[in-house]
């Protein structure tokens, strides 16, 4: 690791400054993503910016209609929530799938939504969703925030505050290992609201994204066996030395099944 | 005051105390005064010449106190790694043993292969430091696989090695061979990998040397399983460093499996440069440095045929094998995949003639070596395959056919086609104790069950033999060795009583400091606590080989042994002056040395007090002291085996695999403590099973990178991956060890992936799948499933 300097402000406006004002700066969450790549020299920002004095950035809320989980939430919070498990089970399940005990207790929904990696799971369930991610200057939609891998719609200086999901009749997530990292080889996350049905998937592309047959067909049948026979095209899926385009795309339509039965269950 | 525990009994280790409380002292504990940090520069490229390197940059940064280059190891005149074995083709023709320097000179091999070293006040500028070397490399095409390798116009590593060949090796009598295979009724044909594999020990590889001008004398600390055959290879072979003036400590060392028993020229680079900088030097490798350095295990590809009668006895077993050796020759590097896997081919059946060939290949990829069962899971997989493919194919039922070949009870010892003369063992009682054990009686019934879920569920069988308590020398000497493989103990009784006992072998979780010091209670009577025992110091210890191979308790333990034997035979000698009585009429017998038919007595303390303060004792005939030394060779192999049986369920939606049960029977001879034996049974079988199912090396052909480079992609088996085990022995006692022991410490790695993988292939057997290749990961499955005769239900 190379030295930097380290700035802890109470303040979003402080944390903006600063943010802009040294360049190459970042911003730390959790860590649990960031420090692996400052420990192994892959990253050397001059300055990190660490978000655990805002107070406000944590914990989670019931609006009615949705849900709204502050950036600096752990993964472990959201999992052990009463509230999400009542109200979105299949994101509680989700946070409860992510990595180790230790991740989860370090590792926030903010730093995963913003770092984006291809294979993270809270990316599929934002999508799923269709929640909101709530910044510091603006509120963006999940259709228009992720941008593939590693990219996101987030601004120099943009700090996510918050994640608003909009609470569904039914969710569910299945979510298959990638069998050394445990993130997601592939993942499904499948959301059923009043007025459609929305299915996200992580792990089986260089990024997060819908499957647009599939929620058609579920849309009409919420059913497993309405997306049995839907086969994902292969271009522009994955492949590596854990699996293949062809055996991802498998994987997608079987993920399905399971993450509606998930919801049904 | 504690007990006497002896043999047999279990009680908790005495070294987790310290493990579990945090006061382990291990390589990366130790600081040194004025101690400095040291970064190995590796190489990026699998293959590629060096142009030149420009130190300036890196010698001009803060901190930076000095590069070393392969330029100033060839200054300096140092000797290349040395290998220690030396085997020969059919001919007697030597295999080709082109030099590893400790720095590459001119040429780099593999991803990983050291370039430099660069030494600064403090690791993160030695880090900084590293990276402002520049070195000018001229990238070479790559070749990493065995079957590639030796196709002509593939890349040559060295000039003087055609078609990267190091040796052409085999055993047998193919003669006899062919003529068994014109007779045969049916013959089997395989063709299989052996995946490679990468140790992972818990603490990665460390070390500290340093120099005292004062005394002339060096002292390495360093991750090792055998600080004496560290000081010897380097200090005699590399460094020029006279034994008397170089010191190996390897302390507490958090695992090993082979990976830590290798000579590396990282030891030697930092020893040299103590001297050079006048300053200790320090280097802990980090987890993804080991991963291209630490030396690699297995990497086979075979072709395999098994000649059989009408009745399915095998009349005679051929096996072709290419077998990856990576860039360069390591310590053990040819001896695995020849020596201790061609006469394993034999297993535990009557196998009549045997051919083996092995052609032992160089490769841009890290050198392999010995790796936790070392040629024998290798021969084993190869065997316990083909016999189901046999019985398949020939309609016999898989555990009939290995009856009907099995060597019974009553004819051993036995002597195979390939070599080795099995002592004692039971192989048909083994598969029995496992056969009841699994309840393979109703495997029917749980078959059902799984399939009514849409599951496969499979069975498989490994009976299977191994060779360990590494080794008879006289043997090991005509196969190629070039050193002894016997091992050494002290005890030394103090005036008070206590024993410390310093013995060659090293202690890294198998154990050893509670299995020994139960042995030394229970032959001398006196309390477990009483007892310690003192290894990885060759300032402290005698001599000593080290551990692996299954060898610590089958020699040093036999070692230690006659020690004990000798301190008993001199206390004997003691009491009979003492008590007025013939040597001969003295008995000893629970710590106490006593004149037949009487009731007068020494107790062991009394004479250990007599033997230091010998006011009353017979100086004419007898030297004050009491401390007795001994030196083991053994006069064969141990041949621990058994039955292991797995139980699989895949899914054929995704292609998971699923471990759902595992029974171990096996004879390990005399078990001194049951909890440690079952633990190495544990931890051998799982992994095993992580190279049937998860554990996999992957590099990229061409530019030779290895892409399973971290624990992120490199699959290690979880406890959530494994069912309860069940293991249990079946033990028949070594007619030639001491104590009748077999050794425990590979025997789960042999005989477990072959068990696995005959579980997966049974699983799959109704779609016409004969094969799996390992790792049997989900995606091969799949792909398998894919291609399969029958289409597959879904859901
Ligand atoms: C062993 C291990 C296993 C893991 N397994 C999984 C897994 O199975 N599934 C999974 O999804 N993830 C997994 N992770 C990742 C984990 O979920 C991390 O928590 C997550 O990726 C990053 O969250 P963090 O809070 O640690 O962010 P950090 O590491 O602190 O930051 C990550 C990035 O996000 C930026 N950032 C952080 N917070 C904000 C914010 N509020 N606004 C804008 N930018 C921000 C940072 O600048 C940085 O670039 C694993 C991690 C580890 C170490």
């Amino acid at each position: 690791m190379k030295p930097f300097a380290y700035h802890q402000p109470d303040q979003i406006p402080d944390v903006a400054k600063l943010l802009t004002s040294i360049e190459d700066s970042k911003l730390v969450a959790g860590g649990m993503t960031l420090i692996p790549t400052l420990k192994q020299r892959l990253a050397n920002p001059p300055a990190l910016i660490d978000l655990s004095k805002l107070g406000n950035l944590k914990g989670i809320s019931d609006d009615g209609a949705t849900i709204t989980i502050g950036a600096m939430t752990p993964h472990a919070v959201v999992a052990a929530s009463k509230l999400v498990q009542a109200r979105i089970p299949g994101l509680a399940a989700l946070a409860s799938m992510i990595g180790d005990p230790a991740v989860r207790s370090r590792g926030t929904i903010g730093g995963s939504v913003a770092n984006n990696d291809p294979a993270a799971d809270y990316p599929a369930g934002v999508l799923g969703l269709g929640a909101t991610i709530v910044t510091s200057m603006r509120e963006i939609p999940a259709d228009k925030f992720f941008l593939g891998l590693f990219e996101t719609a987030l601004q120099q200086g943009e700090i996510i505050t918050a994640i608003r999901f909009p609470v569904p009749q039914k969710a569910g997530y299945t979510k298959f290992k990638a069998p050394a990292s445990r993130y997601a080889l592939v993942g499904v996350f499948v959301a059923k609201f009043a007025d459609g049905v929305r299915v996200a998937v992580t792990g089986a592309g260089p990024g997060v994204f819908r499957v647009p047959p599939m929620e058609a067909v579920l849309s009409d049948n919420f059913d497993p066996s309405a997306i049995a026979a839907i086969k994902i095209d292969t271009d522009g899926l994955t492949s590596d030395i854990h699996a293949e385009a062809d055996y991802r795309a498998h994987l997608v339509t079987v993920m399905a099944k399971r993450a509606v039965d998930a919801a049904l269950s | 005051m504690g007990n006497v525990i002896g043999i047999g009994a279990a009680p908790k280790r005495k070294e987790d105390q310290r493990f579990l409380t945090g006061r382990g002292n291990y390589v990366s504990d130790i600081k040194r005064p004025g101690m400095t940090a040291g970064v190995f520069v590796r190489s990026p490229h699998g293959h590629a010449v060096i142009r030149g390197i420009d130190e300036s940059a890196a010698l001009a940064a803060p901190g930076v106190i000095a590069v070393l280059t392969g330029d100033d190891v060839k200054a300096d005149g140092l000797g290349s790694l040395p290998c220690g074995w030396g085997i020969s083709d059919a001919k007697g023709v030597p295999m080709k043993e082109p030099p590893f320097p400790m720095l590459a000179q001119g040429k780099v091999r593999f991803v990983g292969d050291m370039v430099a070293f660069v030494i600064a006040e403090t690791p993160e500028q030695a880090n900084a430091g590293a990276e402002l070397l520049k070195i000018d490399y001229e990238v070479l095409p790559s070749v990493v696989g065995v079957l590639e390798a030796v196709r002509p116009g593939a890349p040559q590593l060295f000039d003087d090695v055609p078609n990267n060949i190091c040796c052409d090796w085999e055993l047998g009598d193919k003669a006899a061979v062919e003529s068994a295979f014109r007779k045969a009724a049916h013959v089997a044909k395989l063709s299989l990998v052996n995946n490679r594999l990468i140790g992972n020990p818990m603490e990665p590889r460390a070390a500290i040397a340093e120099y005292e001008p004062g005394t002339d004398r060096f002292t390495l600390w360093t991750t090792s399983q055998f600080p004496h055959v560290v000081r010897f290879l380097m200090g005699a072979l590399v460094l020029n460093i006279p034994q008397h003036k170089l010191r190996v400590v390897a302390p507490d060392v958090g695992g090993g499996f082979g990976v830590k028993q290798f000579h590396y020229g990282e030891e030697a680079v930092i020893t040299w440069a103590a001297k050079r900088v006048k300053r200790p030097v320090k280097w802990v490798a980090s987890r993804s440095e080991g991963y291209v350095s630490d030396r690699h295990g297995r990497d086979h590809v075979t072709e395999a045929e098994l000649a059989l009668d009408e009745t399915g006895k095998f009349l005679a077993f051929r096996v072709k094998t290419l077998a990856n050796m990576g860039g360069y020759l390591s310590t053990f590097g040819p001896n695995i995949p020849t020596n201790l896997y061609g006469p394993l081919l034999g297993g535990v059946y009557t196998t009549p003639a045997i051919y083996c060939n092995v052609k032992v290949v160089f490769t841009n990829t890290v050198p392999v070596d010995a790796y936790r069962g070392a040629g024998r899971p290798e021969a084993t997989f190869v065997l316990e395959r083909i016999v189901d493919v046999a019985a398949s194919e020939m309609g016999i039922d898989r555990v009939e056919i290995r009856r009907r070949n099995m060597i019974p009870k009553e004819a051993y010892p036995y002597q195979t086609p390939v070599l080795v003369q099995y002592d004692s063992g039971d192989p048909m009682g083994c598969l029995d104790g496992a056969l009841a054990a699994a309840d393979v009686k109703n495997f029917g019934v749980r078959k059902a069950a799984s399939a009514s879920k849409g599951k496969f569920r499979g069975l498989g069988y490994s009976t299977y033999v191994e060779a360990c308590g590494l080794a008879p020398s006289r043997f090991a000497g005509r196969l190629g060795a070039r050193g002894g493989l016997y091992e050494s103990a002290t005890v030394r009784v103090h005036p008070t009583g206590q024993v410390t006992v310093m013995i060659g072998t090293h202690n890294h979780g198998q154990g050893h400091e509670t299995t020994f010091a139960q042995i030394v209670s229970d032959k001398l009577g006196v309390p477990f606590e009483n007892v310690d025992i003192v290894f990885g110091d060759t300032d402290r210890v005698q001599f000593g080989m080290g551990t692996y191979g299954s060898r610590s308790l089958v020699v040093g333990g036999a070692a230690l042994s006659k020690a004990t034997d000798k301190v008993i035979a001199k206390g004997k000698k003691i009491a009979s002056h003492l008590l007025e009585a013939a040597e001969v009429d003295i008995q000893f017998e629970s710590g106490k040395f006593s004149v037949a038919g009487t009731d007068r007595s020494k107790t062991f303390e009394e004479i250990a007090g007599a033997a230091y303060v010998p006011h009353n004792y017979p100086l004419e005939v007898l030297e004050p002291g009491l401390e007795e030394q001994a030196y083991y060779d053994p006069v064969n192999f141990t041949y621990p085996g058994g039955c292991h049986i797995a139980e699989v369920e895949v899914d054929p939606e995704t292609g998971t695999v699923t471990l759902i049960n595992y029974t171990a029977v096996d004879d390990v001879g005399t078990v001194i403590n049951p909890m440690i034996v079952e633990g190495q049974l544990h931890g051998g079988i799982v992994q095993g099973v992580g190279q049937a199912l998860f554990e996999n090396a992957v590099y990229d052909e061409g530019s030779g990178q290895l892409l399973s480079g971290s624990l992120m992609d490199y699959c290690m088996p979880r406890a959530d991956h494994l069912p309860m085990m069940k293991v249990a022995t079946h033990s028949t006692l070594c007619t030639h060890t001491p104590m009748g022991v077999k050794g425990c410490g590979e025997v789960g790695t042999i005989g477990s992936p072959a068990a696995v993988i005959n579980a997966v292939v049974d699983a799959l057997s109704h779609l016409g799948v004969t094969h799996v290749d390992m790792p049997a990961t989900p995606n091969r499955i799949w792909r398998l499933l894919q291609n399969a005769s029958l289409p597959v239900a879904a859901e």
